[in-house]
């Protein structure tokens, strides 16, 4: 594949311009992501009040699809349950990996379906779901997660 | 335009011919030609090593130094000549002095644990680099957690030179050991280390060289350099995976107690007591990797074949081409721009990340190296994430250059 088919318009803007970029001054949950074989390296906080993901904010270094990852994972949990936004984690890791296919089975992913091209390219898979994987964290209360080692719950996938 | 350059000033450097050896430069990546710029990760093996390979399993293979058999005294023959091949290539004194192992982290690690637990204490201190690699300082960090030593680096300059005079004011009573990179992987600086070496001497401090980075580019010679130990990988240097050297004088070999313990290493075994081998073996317990040396051994008669003086030249030119051409970028930053450096270009491009340019590139078929290149200090000293690292060996071209460059400029445009 080429990888100009990963790189989409939608993926190429949020890279150049990342929403909700910045540290969330009243967050109540925060986590630390780190991929040590290229260096992404990204925070994400979160703001929840009952069961609703108030505000969701990022900051870091990471490449295009990371940083294009982390924009549109925070449009997208925004206002969602705290549920709702782990299906999203579950959804956006199997699509990564190969194992959910948007065209065919049911999901609620929506235009995150852009990163679909990364199952064609395994070194970039964790990119795409580092900020996902950081989501995680953070709902779950894990101060940090790494791409690497035992931590990664992804590891098996 | 470099159609006309003159490719070196080594007319008989025919660098077409030498490419003809190598059948996976043939390679197609995307349907363009592959132009392999990831040699300080791996380089690439020509015909005849690869055929060492073959001959040895399909007419030559058996275990060494055991049966009186065909085969075994052919094998051990072979391997024997190895040691000796690489004595050669480094300018040992003695084979004796060369013990094989699974690379230069076991090589450093052989050093760390043998020599470290036996003569570094609690109180004294290593000296290292800014410039190693995670392998020339992760050892010693675990040998000074272990006995309570102090790890000691010396600072670096904004082009990737270690501060000489920073270097000579770190010496105390304490130190026990210099362990130096010879040439940075990351970002090709060649170190002046005969005179590191020199100086580190007058402190009665031995040195060890990891020479992963310059064994496969510049000539070696142990002795002029004066090092104590020399580590080198031969998959950098047209060899197998997983194998390398370890050079130390003899003297040093000598007073050092084993690294592993098992088959070979020993002269007899009682469960009173065990009498170890002279060195080599001592440090090398098991059966090794009898086909890798013996394919080693092949490689460096290649190398040598072509002579590393002509290699590094040939490689010096694509340096400074590929330097030339690379100021000619808007928006490109070379990290590293030591005086003396391999050919290494490591670079961070405005608005594109690392590990996204890699991607890019491949589309064009450049294989280069992206990330922290095992070497998170030198990142951390740079400001920078991570780099995009071309890395040439003697078979690339003026036009393999060209073709990199052409492959930024229309990753930046991507970008843009």
């Amino acid at each position: 594949m080429d990888s100009k088919q990963l790189y989409q318009e939608v993926i190429l803007d949020h890279n150049k311009r990342p929403r909700n970029y910045g540290n969330l001054s009243d967050a109540s949950h925060r986590a630390e992501g780190f991929n040590p074989l290229c260096g992404d390296h990204i925070w994400v906080s979160l703001k929840i009040q009952g069961d609703t993901v108030e505000a969701v904010h990022f900051e870091g270094d990471g490449c295009a699809i990371c940083k294009a990852s982390a924009s549109m994972m925070t449009t997208t949990v925004k206002g969602k349950t705290a549920d709702d936004a782990e299906q999203l984690v579950r959804e956006f890791r199997d699509m990564a990996t190969g194992k959910l296919d948007t065209a065919k089975d049911p999901n609620h992913l929506g235009r995150l379906s852009v990163f679909a091209g990364v199952r064609d390219l395994p070194s970039r898979v964790k990119c795409a779901i580092l900020p996902w994987h950081t989501l995680h964290a953070a709902l779950s209360a894990q101060s940090s997660v790494s791409t690497e080692g035992e931590a990664d719950p992804f590891a098996a996938s | 335009m470099s159609a006309l350059r003159v490719v070196s000033s080594d007319q008989t450097f025919d660098v077409e011919r030498i490419r003809q050896d190598f059948p996976i430069l043939a390679t197609r990546v995307k349907d363009k030609p592959l132009v392999y710029l990831d040699n300080a990760a791996s380089a690439q093996m020509p015909r005849p090593v690869l055929d060492r390979w073959v001959c040895y399993h399909s007419s030559e293979h058996a275990n060494i130094h055991r049966a009186v058999h065909h085969l075994s005294e052919i094998a051990t023959a072979e391997y024997d000549q190895a040691r000796r091949k690489v004595q050669t290539f480094i300018n040992a004194r003695e084979d004796r002095e060369v013990i094989f192992t699974r690379g230069t982290t076991q090589a450093i690690n052989l050093v760390a644990y043998s020599f470290g637990r036996a003569f570094i204490g609690a109180g004294d201190e290593i000296i290292v680099s800014a410039l190693e690699h995670h392998s020339n300082i992760v050892p010693w960090q675990m040998l000074c957690e272990e006995k309570g030593a102090k790890l000691r680096v010396i600072p670096c300059n904004d082009v990737g030179e270690l501060l000489q005079d920073a270097y000579a004011g770190l010496f105390t009573a304490r130190t026990k050991l210099v362990a130096l990179t010879h040439v940075s992987n990351a970002l090709g600086t060649v170190n002046p280390v005969k005179d590191m070496i020199t100086l580190a001497h007058s402190h009665g401090v031995p040195v060890l060289i990891d020479g992963a980075q310059a064994a496969p580019h510049l000539s070696v010679d142990v002795q002029a350099l004066d090092c104590d130990f020399y580590a080198f990988s031969t998959h950098k240097m047209c060899g197998p995976t997983g194998f390398g050297a370890l050079y130390g004088k003899a003297h040093l070999l000598e007073k050092m107690p084993p690294f592993e313990g098992g088959g070979d290493m020993i002269l007899s075994v009682t469960f009173e007591k065990t009498i170890y081998n002279t060195i080599p073996f001592k440090f090398e317990a098991g059966t090794p990797p009898i086909a890798a040396a013996i394919t080693f051994g092949a490689a460096v008669d290649y190398l040598s074949g072509i002579g590393m003086d002509r290699i590094a030249a040939h490689e010096h030119a694509l340096l400074e081409h590929a330097t030339a051409r690379f100021a000619e970028l808007d928006g490109v930053r070379l990290i590293g721009t030591a005086k003396e450096k391999a050919a290494v270009l490591s670079f961070v491009m405005e608005g594109v990340h690392p590990h996204d340019a890699g991607t890019l590139l491949n589309d064009e078929g450049v294989a280069v190296r992206t990330g922290h290149h095992c070497a998170q200090p030198v990142m951390q000293r740079f400001g920078v994430p991570a780099t995009v690292r071309a890395s040439f060996a003697f078979y690339n071209t003026h036009a393999e250059v060209d073709t990199l460059v052409a492959a930024v400029r229309k990753t930046q445009k991507f970008f843009a």
